[in-house]
């Protein structure tokens, strides 16, 4: 972990003077092709593309366009097959495995559809997860995962096990892990795919709020009723961006809970 | 991630599964019991062999008649009529590595008791026999070295002839009978058990003076052996080279010519069984470490499922920044907990079978702290090397594959 923070900061201190003071996140004609057996799959055809701190974005797009790949892409789960991706002006393309599964556990908070969460060990535990390999002592780790669980409106469910939450609360448990080594950016791929559509506006009510504490956020998702509560939309086909647009009339969830009825149980 | 952490996980994930991770850990408890009790076996053998031959005098050599050959006719040991009382006399005057000698010669007789009687080995030999030997007295006293100049009727007894002729009686000062003759017991020794390199009792004896057997009993004049004690235990090999050469001068044997005699110190013997011993431990620790190496599979079979049941764990731990040597530290260590833990109930088991096969067997087990030591590390290590690739495999799992994972 030293090795690969101290690797980060020497190349931070390289980047090149272009970038804006506020650019978070560049990708530089990406590619990325996986051998099949005999056949090469091209899923990412040259995607470049600049994120600033404190945007919303919602990558948008059909299955098998390439939104998933370039979602692993900047989850530095995978490594372009050629391109560029600077993460706050460090070439993360370059980076080794161990590098990269620093930047995971410092930089970047993830939000998975299927929750991801270890069953069998409480919500504070699964929090916490992170905070262990991020080397803090227990007393830190505790501290920080509980701020984190309060942060989601769980500080009530702390003890309780992923089976003993609903899906809701399961995926703000899931948020809380992704905040507790306070990351730059928070990735969550299709963070509603799994729950009902009121609950799926309360996680997007999360996801807002934290936004507007200034967390980058960049949402997948292909439901166009949950992509309008992002700043920008990205629309990804066959491995390109081919729209990249901001987005009007944004909704506040807070309000659309408001008007949404109650479901009873 | 600290170790305290890392164990605390491998822990919990080992107690989820606990009926599984207790079959498995049968393995490696079975296994490094076996090793223990096998070698506590092996070495308590071991042990009761060196004090049976520690009990024979650690510095005595033993010369005895050796074979002829007749025409062919071969004879065994002690057949030739060559080895004299005087050979003996000259040992001690001639050899400066021994310190004493004791003549042998024997027979064996009808000894009678009042209406008891026994069948046993009468020997021939004088009172330095005894000491030599190590050989204690539990009643009386040995006959005195005029008593065998003047080939007076006495006789000491061994334990076994003891029990059998006087039963609850009193045996000093009594008078038995060897071959219709009156004898005198001046003394009673002390069981010494069976010999260690040949399994006999050593107790079903009656000594008396050489002189009064060869005049009165045998009428021979050659001796069977004679019992030497070196100065020292390193002198014993001195004392062989140069009883050999006396010998040989004495009975004008050719350089060529095989010895009518031979020469055995117990300090070979001692080695010989310490040796044969040894291989007995070897053998039965290898076979149980067998046992061990099996469990070991057990453990990385139980470690190869975990892991692909645990793959999606694996994923999102590595999600939130586990790095490849993280994963493999973590699944490592609980294979070294499993097999750590099954060496610990090892040992004990071990332990356990050793006082049961000292109880049930009355064999003499010695349970040593470095067998229990070399189990422990060798469970630990078993833990690693059948831990690694299971381990491996699991650091090897691309994240976004296992998150994947259903």
């Amino acid at each position: 972990m030293q090795i690969a923070l101290s690797t980060l900061t020497q190349t931070a201190s390289q980047a090149d003077a272009s970038r804006s003071p506020s650019e978070l996140i560049r990708v530089e004609d990406a590619h990325k092709y996986y051998e099949l057996g005999e056949t090469r799959v091209h899923a990412l055809r040259g995607v470049s593309v600049t994120i600033s701190r404190g945007e919303f974005v919602a990558i948008m797009g059909a299955s098998g366009s390439g939104k998933s790949t370039f979602m692993n892409l900047l989850g530095c789960l995978d490594r372009p097959s050629s391109g560029r991706y600077l993460l706050e002006g460090t070439d993360v393309s370059q980076l080794d495995k161990k590098a990269l599964a620093a930047i995971r556990n410092r930089k970047l908070g993830f939000v998975f559809q299927g929750f991801n969460l270890l069953s069998r060990t409480t919500a504070l535990e699964n929090v916490e997860l992170p905070t262990l390999y991020a080397q803090l002592n227990k007393e830190e780790r505790l501290q920080r995962a509980r701020e984190a669980l309060r942060t989601v409106g769980l500080e009530d469910r702390m003890d309780h096990f992923p089976s003993q939450l609903s899906g809701g609360q399961q995926q703000r448990v899931a948020i809380a892990r992704a905040l507790v080594n306070r990351p730059s950016i928070l990735l969550a791929d299709e963070p509603t795919g799994n729950l009902d559509s009121r609950t799926s506006v309360e996680i997007m009510d999360v996801f807002q709020a934290l936004n507007d504490k200034g967390l980058t956020i960049v949402l997948v998702t292909h439901e166009p009723d949950i992509s309008r509560f992002a700043k920008r939309t990205l629309l990804f086909r066959d491995g390109k961006i081919r729209r990249d647009e901001l987005v009007a009339e944004r909704p506040r969830a807070a309000e659309v809970l408001k008007a949404l009825p109650k479901v009873e149980d | 991630m600290d170790l305290m952490n890392i164990l605390h996980i491998a822990w919990r994930a080992l107690s989820r599964n606990k009926l599984r991770s207790g079959l498995t850990m049968l393995g490696v408890i079975i296994g490094v019991g076996a090793v223990i009790a096998m070698v506590g076996v092996g070495q308590g053998a071991s042990q009761a062999v060196q004090q049976q031959i520690a009990a024979m005098g650690s510095n005595v050599v033993f010369v005895a008649s050796g074979t002829v050959n007749r025409g062919g006719l071969r004879l065994g040991w002690g057949q030739t009529k060559s080895l004299l009382y005087d050979d003996m006399r000259a040992i001690v005057r001639e050899c400066p590595a021994v310190r004493a000698a004791a003549p042998g010669a024997m027979t064996t007789a009808q000894i009678v008791f009042s209406n008891d009687n026994w069948f046993t080995n009468v020997q021939g030999t004088e009172p330095q026999y005894f000491e030599i030997r190590n050989w204690t007295f539990a009643e009386g006293v040995p006959f005195t070295q005029a008593d065998a100049d003047a080939a007076a009727n006495l006789a000491v007894i061994g334990n076994t002839v003891r029990q059998n002729l006087f039963g609850a009686n009193d045996p000093e000062g009594k008078t038995i009978r060897i071959k219709d003759l009156p004898f005198r017991v001046v003394g009673v020794l002390n069981a010494k058990g069976e010999s260690a390199h040949m399994g006999q009792d050593q107790d079903d004896v009656i000594f008396v003076p050489i002189t009064t057997l060869q005049k009165k009993l045998t009428g021979d004049t050659w001796l069977r052996f004679i019992m030497v004690s070196a100065v020292s235990r390193q002198a014993s090999y001195a004392a062989q080279q140069e009883i050999t050469e006396l010998l040989r001068d004495r009975h004008r044997i050719r350089p060529g010519q095989d010895d009518d005699f031979m020469v055995r110190n117990l300090a070979d013997i001692a080695q010989l069984a310490d040796q044969s011993s040894r291989v007995m431990t070897l053998l039965l620790a290898s076979i149980a470490s067998v046992s061990l190496i099996v469990g070991g599979i057990g453990i990385m079979n139980i470690m190869l499922v975990s892991v692909t049941e645990r793959t999606r764990e694996v994923g999102i731990r590595m999600a939130v920044g586990a790095t490849e040597e993280d994963v493999q530290r973590q699944f490592l260590i609980e294979a070294v907990v499993l097999s750590l833990m099954g060496g610990a109930a090892g040992i004990l088991f071990g332990v356990g079978a050793s006082l049961l096969i000292t109880r049930l067997l009355g064999w003499a087990v010695l349970i040593s702290p470095v067998a229990i030591a070399v189990a422990a590390l060798f469970s630990a290590a078993v833990g690693i090397f059948f831990g690694f690739y299971p381990a491996r495999k699991a650091a090897h799992l691309d994240p976004i594959e296992a998150l994947r994972f259903e």
